[in-house]
This record gives structure tokens, sequence and C-alpha cells, in this order.
């Protein structure tokens, strides 16, 4: 743990106090339907248009149902499309490589994994998609999943400020709002300040070079790489252009250029915070929530970073470690460190990102991502998702401990009853059942097992990282496992499926009738919601309710594997 | 308070209350709790497992009969709040022996069973007979012995007319003749739903207490999830998990301690109320005025005595303090009122002047009368001494009476009269002939000790409103004196009413204490409305709540018990939850040890054996209940110390402790089993 990756920590946590407010403080105005920007001299008129288009009455606001609905119905039309675009692609433009058309399960997962924000990638992206299929198919939901998900997170934070309303506003207008106030005008800086770092920007045909000793030829990828990679980063989808994703240098050229993807995942969660303080008029709260965040954030980093930087005790025996540690599957451009931080970011949020290969991690490395995306990837988290998922955390603790000060559990001076428990333990259930239930039908299902190149504990952790990573729409993969498969495709999308919009609904049902409540005035026997002890309570809530029910299991896996290992045991 | 708690586990509790443990193993019963009736169908299949065990029947047995203790300990300490609760139902019982009711119809009078009688009827009780039925006096006024409800020995006045009328079917009317007109049917009386209710028949789940079963369900289910998918990943790992040991594993995470004590929890806090003499109609009212933050009381006799003082003498210039208290006792003597009695006494206290003995022969006593508006007594003179006619009354009575003699009004009086007057008291004038000697200051005197409740009230983030009839300078004087938060003057039954809905549209949940036919709308309207007993039926049925005591501070009482109960849940919620971190690392390093003998540093408590460790978590999840019974039953202590500290300390106690005690539960009980080799 060289001193080099405590200041790069130590710059990177800075950085990200430093643009949480302003962020926090621009999505008020993105997310407030009449808000003023700078774009909307050339904006306006374009958004204004888009209403008409669709026929949406942007004065009107939704309840609960009709917001969740619109959201569901929308991303079904989205999913329709980009199946069908993949299903055809051969007959479609922009494709020089002449790629046919996907398999049905294939297109199925990569249409529902883009719908959902998790780009879980069952192709290589260079070796499969043509051009087109990648801008209209797959970028088209990378703008539009992240937007759909910081709608539902707006929404679901004015059913927590608002008092004794029905609705929780459109969303049509926060989907077109974020989309071209907040995404588009972010990406086309980013996009064109990774191109200064060497990110490629084309429609070329792949080129073919001759290796340095000119005996072989090598097909080198091109494509229009910086616009794709940028939403990717900043919407926390996660789905590179290349099979290699951030590792490629076409993706992530520089360490600037890493250092920055890396703060642009956190970037829209964490200024989310800042929303929500605001929002609910206790901007205490938000930084409560921030602080949280931060917290889990070190403690898997520091994990991480301490068992990665240890390396590998049998190549020390053996007497052949490099130094630094563990640089089996990392970039040597990267080294130990930026690639443990870029993990751990990586999965924090549910971007799915990697600028390294988490299945080469250490053992106890690797559990970190796993364990992060097991908790509903609450650390800053998806932009939207990473909110909504942690405020459900937010309820359970204040309704568990609330009682503790000796009145009926009230958040912000709501009232938690049954109805805002049972909806918050739902969408926690979801997520259970959907991982450890298809993790348990592939550990033993010969379907489950064909997929696995490892075997041992190292194949259980992969088997469930790809249910973790689907079932939180993270999309990163633990690689070894071969998920383009009939069965694997299905599963994972229907693991994808469940863990976006089974999670959703019920969050949304909280949030509507959270907002129909009255609020209780301020009094010195109010449950504080910010402050250490809060913030305390909020991480044991997370770790205790959000983490024991998968601890068995992943003693199974990444633990059981890390004592083998100590005997010299390697899978 | 006269019935005492009876202590934690009298026989004659514990003794019915483990048959009932046995009893409440219908799975009828126990599926209303999701957490037990999984723990129940887990030593069901265990039992089972004994026989289809293969080489470790004498493991298997032990896990099986620590299962079945799991949830006979759960059904033993709702039983032991139930038992509680019936004792005093069965002294209550006593009271309602099926009586004869003398009905009058049509004038003429007519013995029928109680149980016959109807609303409406009309019945007759004298000197000796025990009241039939709920009802009000319409006619007549007489003694009445309550103690059979409130355990107070001394009887009460019940009259027709006015805030005391109503009777309670299963009193005695221990003088005089009263007509009564029945207003509840026999088995809905209220001597039959106090019955029911302290027996705990009639108890339904509070909102909280629903929310939370909710939240224990859920977390059960996930925890049976991971429980039941283990078993595939053991396969795949290959290592073969048992259905006993899984089952272990199962009733060791699902939170059985919680689970287990909910109900006990709920009871007991109805059960504590009752013994500070409150009714409380459901629990979900107790559980209500755990939330209370603005209470809403009668200035007379809850902040103030009842009655005006006199505090202090104010002499003319040129008289003595004393003459003119003497002078003021004299006038007094005669006096029975309460403020005449008040002013002897004061005379007493600052100059020693006793209070002297006065028949007829010494003087003549002038009592008070509407028309003049004073008091007072003419000494005859002798002996040296002149004839006296001492006066005291309200200022202007007194000022008319001086001037028809002759006399002056000093100017330093009158300025003392406004004084006192905008200090929220009473002024009275005292003269001797034509002379004024002074005024003597009457005031509201707030009951000692009250502030510092007001303050507790306030660290507990309850808002106080005081209620009154006097005017607002009255009412300001008091309220600052005593320490309320707010006041409201002159109110009217309308007023109270819309305050009422004031302050709940505002978010607050609001108590309130009354007694008159004309509290009854506010009580009804207020989320916690204490009804005093003395009180009328009216009154009583429209709040939530029987004070038997007629105590209107017993609110303080009320919502400490509701704190106390909402505590008590999330307390063990906590600490049932954060027991799990300690099982999981007796129970999961014990399930690989055979399969993976490498992840031996994880069984960090040094357990002897997989299956002692195992064993010992589930022993020790039993015990837990059977050891947190007391503090189910009496209740989480509450200090008023503020929202934040009390979560901290709580947090401390429940969550770090939930943490730590089973590691050091766990540890000790695995060194026993393997001292006595029980595996």
């Amino acid at each position: 743990m060289e001193y080099f990756g405590w200041l790069q920590l130590i710059v990177f946590v800075i950085a990200l106090a430093a643009i949480t407010k302003p962020m926090g403080l621009y999505l008020m105005r993105v997310l407030d339907a009449g808000g003023k920007t700078w774009f909307d001299p050339v904006l306006k008129p374009v958004e204004r248009l888009t209403y008409r288009l669709m026929g949406v009455d942007s004065s009107k606001e939704q309840d609960w149902k009709q917001y969740t609905v619109a959201m569901l119905l929308f991303s079904l039309v989205g999913c329709l499309f980009t199946y069908a675009i993949l299903r055809l692609q051969h007959l479609l433009p922009l494709n020089p490589q002449a790629f046919g058309p996907l398999s049905a399960h294939l297109a199925f997962n990569t249409a529902v994994s883009f719908t959902t924000n998790t780009n879980w990638q069952s192709y290589g992206g260079e070796s499969t998609l043509s051009y087109f299929s990648q801008m209209v198919g797959l970028v088209f939901h990378n703008f539009v999943s992240a937007a759909a998900g910081i709608a539902i997170a707006a929404a679901v934070v004015r059913g927590i400020a608002r008092h004794s309303a029905r609705t929780l506003g459109n969303f049509w207008v926060d989907l077109v709002r974020v989309t071209y106030y907040l995404l588009l005008p972010i990406c086309l800086v980013l996009a064109v300040f990774l191109v200064s770092q060497g990110v490629i920007q084309n429609f070329k045909p792949y080129t073919r070079a001759l290796t340095l000793d000119w005996t072989a030829t090598q097909t080198i990828a091109q494509g229009p790489v910086a616009s794709q990679v940028a939403i990717k980063i900043l919407g926390t989808n996660g789905g590179g252009f290349m099979n290699a994703n951030a590792a490629h240098p076409f993706e992530n050229p520089t360490p600037l250029s890493n250092f920055l993807q890396m703060l642009s995942i956190f970037s829209i969660g964490s200024g989310l915070t800042w929303y929500l303080g605001h929002m609910t008029g206790n901007q205490k709260h938000g930084w409560a929530v921030w602080i949280t965040m931060l917290l889990l954030f070190l403690g898997g980093i520091l994990l991480c970073w301490r068992v990665e930087a240890g390396g590998n005790p049998i190549h020390q025996q053996l007497g052949v470690a490099v130094a630094g540690g563990n640089m089996e599957g990392k970039e040597v451009r990267f080294g130990v460190f930026n690639s443990a931080l870029f993990a751990v970011v990586t999965t924090d949020a549910s971007c799915g990102a990697v600028n390294a290969m988490h299945d080469s991690f250490a053992p106890l490395g690797g559990f970190v991502p796993l364990f992060n995306m097991e908790l509903g990837e609450i650390i800053f988290g998806g932009v939207g998702a990473g909110l909504y998922g942690m405020l459900v955390f937010v309820v359970l603790a204040v309704f568990i401990a609330g009682l503790m000060v000796g009145r009926t559990p009230e958040y912000l001076g709501k009232k938690i009853e049954a109805y805002e428990v049972k909806m918050a333990m739902l969408a926690l259930l979801v997520l259970s059942v959907s991982i450890l239930g298809f993790a348990a039908w592939a550990a033993v299902s010969p379907w489950g097992l064909t997929g696995l190149s490892n075997f041992g504990p190292h194949g259980l952790t992969e088997i469930l990282y790809a249910y973790s990573s689907g079932t939180g729409n993270n999309g990163s993969a633990f690689a070894g496992l071969n998920a383009n498969t009939l069965w694997y495709n299905t599963t994972l999308g229907l693991a994808m499926l469940i863990g976006r919009f089974l999670m959703i609904v019920p969050i949304m049902a909280m949030a509507g009738s959270l907002a129909q409540k009255k609020v209780a005035p301020l009094s010195s026997g109010t449950f504080p919601v910010s402050g250490g002890t809060f913030v305390v309570l909020l991480i044991g809530t997370v770790l205790l309710i959000g983490a024991l029910n998968f601890l068995p299991v992943l003693t199974l896996g990444p633990v059981v594997e890390h004592f083998l290992m100590g005997q010299g045991k390697l899978f | 308070m006269t019935q005492k708690s009876p202590s934690l586990f009298d026989w004659n509790i514990a003794g019915p209350a483990i048959a009932d443990a046995f009893r409440k193993l219908d799975p009828r019963l126990t599926i209303k709790n999701p957490v037990m009736f999984v723990t129940q169908v887990g030593a069901v299949l265990t039992t089972a497992g004994i026989l289809i065990a293969a080489g470790e029947r004498g493991f298997v047995a032990q896990l099986a009969i620590w299962l079945w203790f799991t949830v006979l300990f759960a059904n033993f300490a709702e039983a032991v709040a139930e038992g509680r609760g019936k004792a005093q139902a069965e002294s209550l019982r006593k009271a309602r022996k099926d009586t004869m009711a003398r009905r009058l119809c049509d004038g003429r009078e007519e013995r029928i069973a109680a149980p016959e009688l109807q609303i409406g009827d009309l019945v007759m009780c004298e000197t000796g007979d025990i009241v039939p039925a709920d009802g009000d006096v319409i006619e007549g006024i007489a003694s009445v012995d309550e103690s059979a409800i409130t355990g107070e020995s001394a009887p009460v006045i019940r009259e027709s007319g006015g805030d005391r009328s109503a009777v309670t079917g299963g009193t005695r009317v221990l003088s005089d003749r009263i007509v009564i007109r029945v207003t509840m049917e026999k088995g809905n009386g209220f001597l039959d739903r106090m019955i029911a209710l302290v027996e705990g028949a009639r108890r339904q789940k509070t909102p909280n207490e629903i929310a939370l079963t909710i939240l224990l369900a859920a977390l059960t289910f996930i925890f049976l999830l991971v429980c039941v998918t283990l078993r595939p990943f053991g396969i795949y790992s290959a290592a073969v998990f048992s259905l006993p040991v899984l089952i272990a594993l199962l009733v060791c995470l699902i939170p059985t301690t919680i689970g287990g004590l909910l109900s006990a929890i709920g009871i007991a806090g109805m059960d504590r109320v009752l013994q500070r003499n409150v009714i409380a109609m459901s629990g979900r009212a107790v559980e209500a005025a755990g939330d209370v933050d603005v209470l809403l009381l009668d200035k007379t006799g809850t902040i103030t005595l009842g009655n005006r003082m006199a505090t202090e003498f104010i002499p003319a210039p040129h008289v003595t303090a004393e003459r003119l208290a003497d002078a003021a006792q004299l006038a007094s003597l005669a006096d029975e009122t309460p403020e005449g009695r008040s002013i002897v006494v004061l005379a007493k206290q600052r100059f020693n002047l006793r209070g002297r003995e006065m028949g007829p022969q010494h003087g003549r006593f002038i009592p008070f009368s509407a028309q003049t508006r004073m008091s007072g007594v003419d000494l005859p003179g002798g002996e040296g001494s002149p004839s006296r006619s001492i006066r005291k009354g309200a200022p202007d009575a007194i000022y008319l009476h001086i001037d028809l003699l002759g006399g002056t009004l000093p100017e330093a009086i009158r300025q003392s009269v406004e004084h006192i007057s905008r200090q929220g008291g009473t002024p009275l004038v005292v003269s001797d002939g034509s002379e004024v000697l002074g005024a003597v200051q009457l005031k509201d005197v707030v009951k000692g000790g009250i502030h510092e409740r007001f303050a507790h009230l306030r660290k507990m983030g309850i808002r106080t409103v005081m209620i009154t009839g006097d005017n607002a300078l009255t009412a300001a004087a008091i309220a600052a004196e005593a320490g309320v938060d707010d006041y409201m003057a002159q109110a009217t039954p309308e007023q109270k009413l819309q305050r009422i809905r004031d302050e709940q549209a505002a978010g607050h949940l609001v108590a309130m204490t009354g007694d008159g036919t004309n509290d009854a709308p506010a009580l009804a309207q207020a989320d916690v409305g204490v009804a005093m007993n003395t009180g009328t039926q009216a009154a009583r049925e429209a709040g939530n709540m029987v004070d038997l005591d007629s105590n209107p501070t017993k609110l303080l009482d009320i919502v400490e018990i509701g704190k106390q109960m909402l505590i008590t849940r999330g307390a063990l919620t906590t600490f049932s939850v954060a027991n799990d971190v300690a099982k999981y690392f007796a129970i999961v390093p014990a399930m690989l040890m055979t399969t993976f003998p490498a992840i031996a540093p994880l069984n960090i408590m040094k357990l002897a054996t997989p299956q002692s460790a195992i064993l010992s978590a589930v022993i020790f999840n039993a015990l837990i209940i059977i050891a947190l019974i007391p503090l189910a039953l009496r209740g989480v202590q509450y200090t008023p110390i503020g929202a934040l500290r009390t979560l901290q300390r709580n947090l401390l106690i429940y969550g770090g402790g939930g943490i730590v005690v089973p590691f050091v539960g766990i540890k000790i009980i695995d060194l026993i089993i393997n001292v006595l080799r029980l595996v």
C-alpha cells in the first residue's frame, strides 16, 4: 500500500466531496420542471418539441402508479426496439465488418441488459455488434436507462419531501430533462476530453496491422468509442465498446482519463444525496447519507487494496512474486491501487465498467466487489438506483431504531407504518430471491455448470458474481464464466429484469405512500436522521440487514478460497 | 397505585403459564406469529429427523429438544404476561356476580335478573344494593363504593345531573336512593370490557406491532431462503448439510428473540397501565400515548390546587402588616370557604396568629352574600376596647362600604389592588370601621413540583397547553408560574375541540384529560383521551382511557409506558438482529469444518467441535428468550434525555450488547456442553 495510492485516494475523496454540491445544485434545476439552466436558449425549444411529439402534457403531474407505469411502458418499448435492431443488424447500415444477427437469447439478454442499465455483455462488443447496433440500439439505452433511474430517484425523494400530496412528478418530463440538460451536455464535454486523452472516435473499418516481428497480422478494432465511453461512465452503464472495457487503451488511455472516469461514475450518485438534503429541507441528512456511503466505500477500497497489495502468498513462497502485489489480470498502466479502486468504484455504483479482471483478484480482493453488489449497490450507487436503494435501508434503519427513542418511527416527520415496511422489505427480498435463487440453481444444474471454466469455491464465486451483477444491474463480469448460452442468457436476463423493475415498483409504492403523509413537527423527541449516531446506525443496518443473508454463501465462495490459498491450494 | 405489581415469576402465575405454554403449541395459534411458526415447524422436522439420523442421533435429539424449548419459552413469555392480567381480571370478576335488578315499570317496581336489562330501562338502587348495570343517575344522590373497580375504599358521591352522574355495574350503593337509566347492555358494560381487556382476550395487534410483524416475517423469509439455497450450494461444494443442521442455522438466524417476546411486550404494557389504575380501551391507545407531543391539561386540579389561596398581606400606609393580618383573620374565622380558611392559615404562618375559637357571644358574623359581596365580623366593645366592625370583600364593594361610613380610600391601596389584578391574582380589601387596613392577595396556587414535571415533559418533546376558563391575564400569570408552554384562556368546549383539530392538522398527536360531558367531543377527537372515573358516562365513553384514580397528572405515566413499550420492541429487535453476527461465527464454520478444515481460523470463539458449536448456538438462542422475559414484562427504562441520547444509549446497549453478548454466551454454553460431554 504505497504512499502514491494514499495520495490518490485522498485526492479522489476531496474531488468527490467538491463536486457533490455543484452537481446537487444542478440536479435541483434539472429535476424541477420549471428550473432554469444555461442551456435553456438552445434546449428549451427542443424540450417543448419533444413533449409535443410524444403528446405529453408537461404541466400535469402523475401519482406513483402512473409514474411507474409510464416508466415500465417506456422500458418495454425501448427493450423491444433494441431487440429488433440486434436481430436485424445485418440488414441495417453502419456495419462495415458485416456482422450477422444475434441469436434470439443473446439479443434478449443484451436488450434487457441495456434497458435495465446493467450492460451485462455476453458478447464481445467489437466482434459481434455493428456500429449502428452500438450507437442506436445500445447508446440510446445508456442515456435513457440512466435518465429513468435518476427520474425514479427524484420521484422517491419528492415522495419523502412532499406531504399530504398525491403526485410525485411527471416521468416524461423528468426523463426528457435529465437526458437533455444533464446527460447530453456533460457527455459531450467528457467525450471531447476523452478524445484529447487518446480515446478514438471514428467510423473506420477495423485496421489490419502486421505484428512487430512481421510474422502475423493483427486486427485493431476501431469505432465511435469516446461518445459511448462518456455515457457508459457517467450513466453508470458500464458496457464497454471493446470487450476489454476500460482496460483497453482506446477506452481508457491515461491515468487522468482513468481518474476522471472513476470520478464520473460517482458524480451523479453523490450529487443526488445533496439533492435529497435540499429537497427535504435537511441538508445535514443529505450529508449523513453521503458520509455513510463514503465510509462504506473506504472500507471496501482499503480491504481490496490491502489484499491485492499483499500479493499472492504462493508466488512469494516460490520467490517469483512481482513487486507491489498481485498483478495477475491487471493492466500494468494502472497497477494494483488503480485497479482495486476502479473495481470498488464500479461495484459500489452499478457501473460495471472494469479496468482489470476481477476474476484474477485474490479471493478476498474479489470478495469486495461481490459484496458491494450484494449490498444492493447503494454506495453512491447506480445513477438514481443507488439513492433509492439506500433510502430503503434508511427507512428500515429508522423503523427499527426509531422505536428505541420511544415513538412510533418517523422518517423526517413521517410515520413509518406497516405499508412502508412491507414495501421496503419487498424491495430487499426481491434482491435476495433473485441472487440466491438463480445462483443456487446454477450451482447444481448441468446448464449452470457447463459454463464454468474454474471449479471449486472459485467457480461458485463466478456463478454468484454473475447473478449479483445481473440482479444488481451492475454488468461487470468475473470472467471465467461463459455466459453466452441459452440458459445463462435467459436466467441472467430475468435476474436483470427482476433486479431493476421488481425493486422499483415497491419502492415507488413506498414513495407514493410517504407523499400522502402529514409531517409531524420537529421536537426534542424527534428521531435524528443526521449526525454520527445516524451514520453508525445506517452502516449497521446496511451490513446487518443487507449482508447477513449472503454471508453463508460468501463463506463457501471467496472466504473458503482464501483459506485454501493459505494452504497452497489454488483454483 | 393500589394494585401491586405481582413479582415476575409468581408461582400462581408461572404455574398455569407452563401449562399454557404447551397449550399454545396449537398450530392454529402459532401461525399468527410467523417467526415462531417457522421455529415450530423446524422443531417438528428435527424431531422426525431423529429417526432417520444416522450416527448422530443424540446430537439431533438434543437439537430437537432445544428447538421445542425455544417455542415453549416464547409461549411461556406470552402466558406469563397474560397470567398477570388474568389475576387482576379474577378480582374484577368477583364484582360481577349476577345480581337482581329492581326495574321500574310505569312507576311499579319489579325484580328481574340483571342480564335481562335493556338499554334505557330505569332501575332503582337503595342502600346496600349492587348497581346492576352501567348507567346514568337520573334521580337522587348516593354515596357509592367503587372499590371493586378502583381499589379505592373511600366512597364517592354520585348524583343526577352534573358531571358525576355515571355509575358502574358491580359497584355498591352505600347510602340513599338513586334511580339509574341503564346505558349499557350486560356483557358490554364497563366491567366486562375491563375484564376482557385485562385478560387480553380481545387484544388486537397495534399498528406498530403489525408493522414489526411484517418486518420479522420478511426477515424470516429471507433467512429461510438463505438456508434453503445453502443446500444446493453445499452440494456444489461437496459439503453435505443435513436437515437438522440447516434448521438449527435457520432458527438461530430468524429473529426468534423479538418474535417470541413481541406479544408479551404488548400485553405487559397494557398491564403496567392497569397497575397505575388506568384502563386503556386498546393497546393502540397506549401506543399512541408514546407518540403524544401535545398535552392539553385542565388548569383546575391538574396544574393548580383547585382553589384560590391567600398569599400576601399588603397593608395600607400607617398600618402594620400584623394588624391587617389580625383583622383579616378575625373576619375569616367563620368563613368556611377555602379562600377564607387560607387567610386564617396565612396569618398564622406569617405572624403566628392562632385561629381563635369564637362563639356567638363574642361577636356576630356577617356571611358572604351576592348582594353585598363581602363578609366579616362585628365585635362588641367592652373592657376598654371599642366595638369593631371588620369587613373583607371585593375592592369595589369595600370602597362603597367605607364611603357610606365616611372613610377615604388610600391611593396606595388602589394601586396595590390594580397591581394584584394585573398579576393574575384576586384582591380582597379589608376594612375596620371606616378605615381601610389593606389588601389581601388571593392567588391560584400552582401545585408543588408541577414546574419540574413540565420541564420533564419538555425534555420528552411534549408541549403542554393549559386550558382554563379564567381571563387571559390570569391565565398568562399562572401559565408563566407553572411553566406550561401555552395556554387557552376562557376556553369553551367548541374552542377546545377546534384547538385539538388545529394541532392535529399541524401534525401533532394530542392527549387530553377531561371529566365533564362538555369535554366528551374533545376527548373523542384527541388521539389519547383520558377520562376521569369520577366523570360522566359520556366522558368515559368518549375517551380511550379511564383513570380510576381521577388524577389528571397520570397522563404523564401513561406517556412513559407507551414510550417504554415502543423502546422495548425496538431494543429487542435490534438485539435480535445483532445476535446473528455471533451465531454466524458459531454455526457457519462448524458446518464447513469437515469439508474445508482450512477455515478453522474462522472459528474465532474456538468452540470445541462442530456439533457442540451448533448446539451451543441453539441453546443460547432458546435461553436468551427466558433471560429477556423480565425485560419484556418490565419494559426498558425510559428517561427523558432527548431523542439523540436515548438512541445512543439504547443503540450501545442493545445493538452493541447484541453483538457481544452471544459471543460470550455461546462460548460459555460450549464449555458446559463439553464438560458434561453432551455431544
